[in-house]
């Protein structure tokens, strides 16, 4: 009998989120208007000297990422937990590790691309330096990623938990520190016109080896999850 | 998986290895602490440049040692669980999570105290010591995981995981934050690299290393001894020893 | 639709099923075998543990003991065969709230690859025909379950396991499914099947399975 490939049924699976998350554009949005009211605050509580708010801008944009990024992880899994359509794609004939990757990507498309392009915004709002806004970009393009890998991993291991979000904020944010480390080092470094090369390679290094382990370990949290 | 770890799979024949060995261990714990601490305490000589306030390191080095070292026992553990369904396995991660996290905090005190008469402030963002904060979150977020689930086993299952992925994690978080310290030094200069200590500090360091070592492995199997008689209650053998206990 | 190799070597296998949940004991020792082309109906009071053993036998749910294997292999060493083969429809409906009736099949032909089914012929004989632009969020628990089972209609799987699939359903689902039923065994399919009631189409008779309810606590 025909079946699907495998490339097919991760873009249906692909698509299928992506047309859901069209119908529910506030889930997508909230984050996204969260961070950007987020990096209002600190001006506002700190002051608004650009000298000063150029010096912390890379923290801040990447902290309230990491904040924004922690509330978007409700609707990753926990809708398709609760009606059943996640136990559904254990069913499916690909392996899990396999298909839990299009509901990343499609997670990461909504929430971390978005990020990168808002960027130019928010290094506007804190008076960051010019030359630092390309490396800001680029190294939430190259992190963004990792985020929703690292925050599959704590959405699939909680879906059973009631009111998890909080619980999963203290699991994940551990994880996030080193991808906080490099960011924020490279973008100052940017902003200041030294060389960058170094941390953009680490911070791609650890991207990459996140994305690519986070499936295992999603694919067990959501079995363990559907037991 | 190793024939002779076989057999204790079965959950009794672990408690009673446990129950065999258990008195050795605490047994060593004792000399080997009471030793290492009296003697580095109190009886080796005084650092050339620190004085005496050097000597909080007897507990803080071994405890921060140790506290790593029984995250990644806990990681073992957890990958045990996972792969070969062993219940034992499952009830190490709750057994040794509290234990970690103290050795954690007792790093952190130390450090804190170490760091007082050197820097005239408790705290400083020092690569160890924000290592060791970083490792503090590890633990609570495994042991919060662990304790937010009904069911201990899916609780175990998922502090399983947690511990494998927060394992590979370590050596990156260590390496970031060595790395984050190097760029933002300031003025002071960590003293917590020992560039070479002397021979008579280094004996009385090794015994408090082994004292610790000893420390851990006794409160994890008094504590794994509880989580086993805890989930086997329902069967005969366990209701025996609580009679004989 | 694939052929199994011999129809007397049972298609589903469970050896010494046992099952403790929740620190109470489902069942335990439960020998069950299931040959193609069969249609077993496993009943029960509530609690019994039908929806367990289900779960059990899709390897969604693990045993507490016990071996489940699918042709004459344990389920972990031919996953991804037994997948391909199995439709599972539980307790939760498993369609997309935020898509309505037509989409969610939409998606589920795609995912299936079923493409020789009229949808408009389907959601008429479910009697959905007018509601299926409406979200599924809006749709009634019947109409729910309705747009559930046209994955019924939208499939390649020989191995139907449902869980309470008459739920919700009026006289007229009710005698639509136990035909789909009959087609679907005359093509050679095999069912698994808790209902509380008993079907009533003539040329439908299941082989029985009764679950106790087991008291005992741990």
């Amino acid at each position: 009998m025909s079946q699907l490939s495998n490339r097919q049924t991760w873009l249906t699976l692909l698509k299928r989120d992506l047309r859901i998350a069209a119908r529910r554009r506030s889930d997508a949005l909230n984050p996204l208007l969260f961070l950007l009211m987020v990096v209002t605050l600190f001006p506002l509580g700190i002051g608004p000297g650009p000298d000063i708010l150029a010096r912390i801008a890379p923290g801040i944009i990447w902290v309230a990422a990491l904040l924004a990024s922690l509330l978007g992880l409700e609707r990753l899994f926990r809708d398709d937990f609760q009606d059943g359509t996640l136990e559904q794609l254990c069913l499916l004939p690909q392996p899990l590790a396999f298909t839990v990757t299009a509901k990343m990507t499609a997670h990461w498309l909504l929430s971390g691309l978005p990020l990168v392009i808002l960027s130019p915004v928010l290094a506007l709002l804190l008076s960051l330096p010019l030359q630092g806004w390309w490396a800001l970009a680029l190294t939430l393009l190259l992190g963004t990623p990792a985020l929703s890998a690292l925050g599959a991993i704590g959405a699939a291991l909680t879906l059973q938990v009631q009111r998890g979000s909080s619980l999963v904020s203290l699991i994940l944010i551990p994880l996030f520190i080193p991808l906080l480390i490099f960011a924020t080092a490279a973008v100052e470094n940017a902003s200041m016109g030294l060389a960058v090369h170094g941390q953009l390679a680490i911070l791609a290094a650890i991207s990459v080896l996140t994305v690519t382990l986070a499936p295992l370990a999603v694919a067990a949290g959501i079995r363990m999850s559907v037991n | 998986m190793w024939r002779w770890l076989h057999p204790y799979a079965k959950p009794e024949a672990t408690y009673n290895l446990l129950q065999k060995l258990l008195p050795w261990f605490v047994a060593l714990t004792l000399v080997t602490l009471i030793t290492g601490v009296i003697w580095g305490l109190a009886f080796a000589p005084g650092d050339y440049q620190q004085g005496d306030s050097y000597r909080i390191i007897f507990l803080h080095v071994p405890a921060a040692i140790f506290s790593m070292g029984a995250y990644m026992g806990m990681a073992i553990m957890g990958g045990i669980a996972l792969i070969w369904q062993i219940k034992t396995a499952e009830w190490a991660i709750p057994a040794i999570a509290p234990v970690g996290a103290a050795l954690t905090i007792v790093a952190l005190l130390t450090g804190a105290i170490w760091g007082k008469p050197m820097w005239g402030t408790w705290w400083v963002w020092d690569a160890r010591l924000t290592s060791e904060l970083i490792l503090l979150f590890l633990y609570v977020g495994v042991m919060a995981l662990y304790f937010a689930f009904d069911d201990a086993r899916t609780g175990a299952k998922a502090a399983a995981i947690l511990s494998l992925v927060g394992v590979i994690n370590l050596p990156i978080i260590h390496f970031s934050v060595e790395w984050w310290n190097t760029l933002h030094q300031g003025a002071t200069i960590t003293k917590f690299e020992r560039p070479s200590i002397a021979a008579s500090m280094l004996i009385p360091l090794l015994i408090c290393l082994a004292g610790f070592a000893f420390l851990t492995v006794s409160l994890v199997m008094m504590r794994l001894k509880n989580e086993i008689l805890r989930h086997e209650l329902h069967r005969a053998w366990a209701q025996q020893r609580l009679e004989q206990d | 639709m694939t052929q199994v190799a011999s129809t007397n070597s049972p298609l589903l296998h469970a050896e010494q099923l046992s099952s403790i949940r929740g620190g109470r004991v489902l069942f335990e020792n439960l020998d069950f075998s299931v040959s193609a082309g069969q249609l077993w109906q496993v009943s029960g009071p509530n609690g019994a543990g039908k929806s367990s053993l289900l779960r059990i036998l899709t390897g969604l749910l693990e045993t507490s003991d016990g071996v489940v294997s699918f042709a004459g292999q344990p389920l972990n060493q031919n996953w991804s065969e037994y997948c391909q083969q199995l439709l599972f429809i539980g307790h939760k409906a498993a369609v997309k709230g935020e898509l309505s009736a037509l989409e969610n099949f939409h998606w589920q032909q795609q995912l299936s690859s079923v493409q020789d089914v009229d949808a408009w012929d389907l959601l008429e004989k479910l009697g959905l025909l007018g509601l299926e632009d409406e979200l599924t969020t809006r749709l009634s628990a019947g109409q729910q379950r309705r747009v559930a089972l046209t994955r019924l209609w939208a499939t390649q799987a020989s191995l139907w396991i449902l869980d309470e699939p008459f739920t919700a359903l009026d006289v007229q689902g009710i005698a639509l499914l136990q035909q789909r039923f009959v087609e679907h065994l005359d093509a050679g399919g095999t069912i698994i099947f808790t209902s509380h009631q008993s079907l009533t189409l003539s040329g439908l008779t299941p082989e029985k399975l009764s679950l106790e309810y087991r008291g005992e606590v741990l």
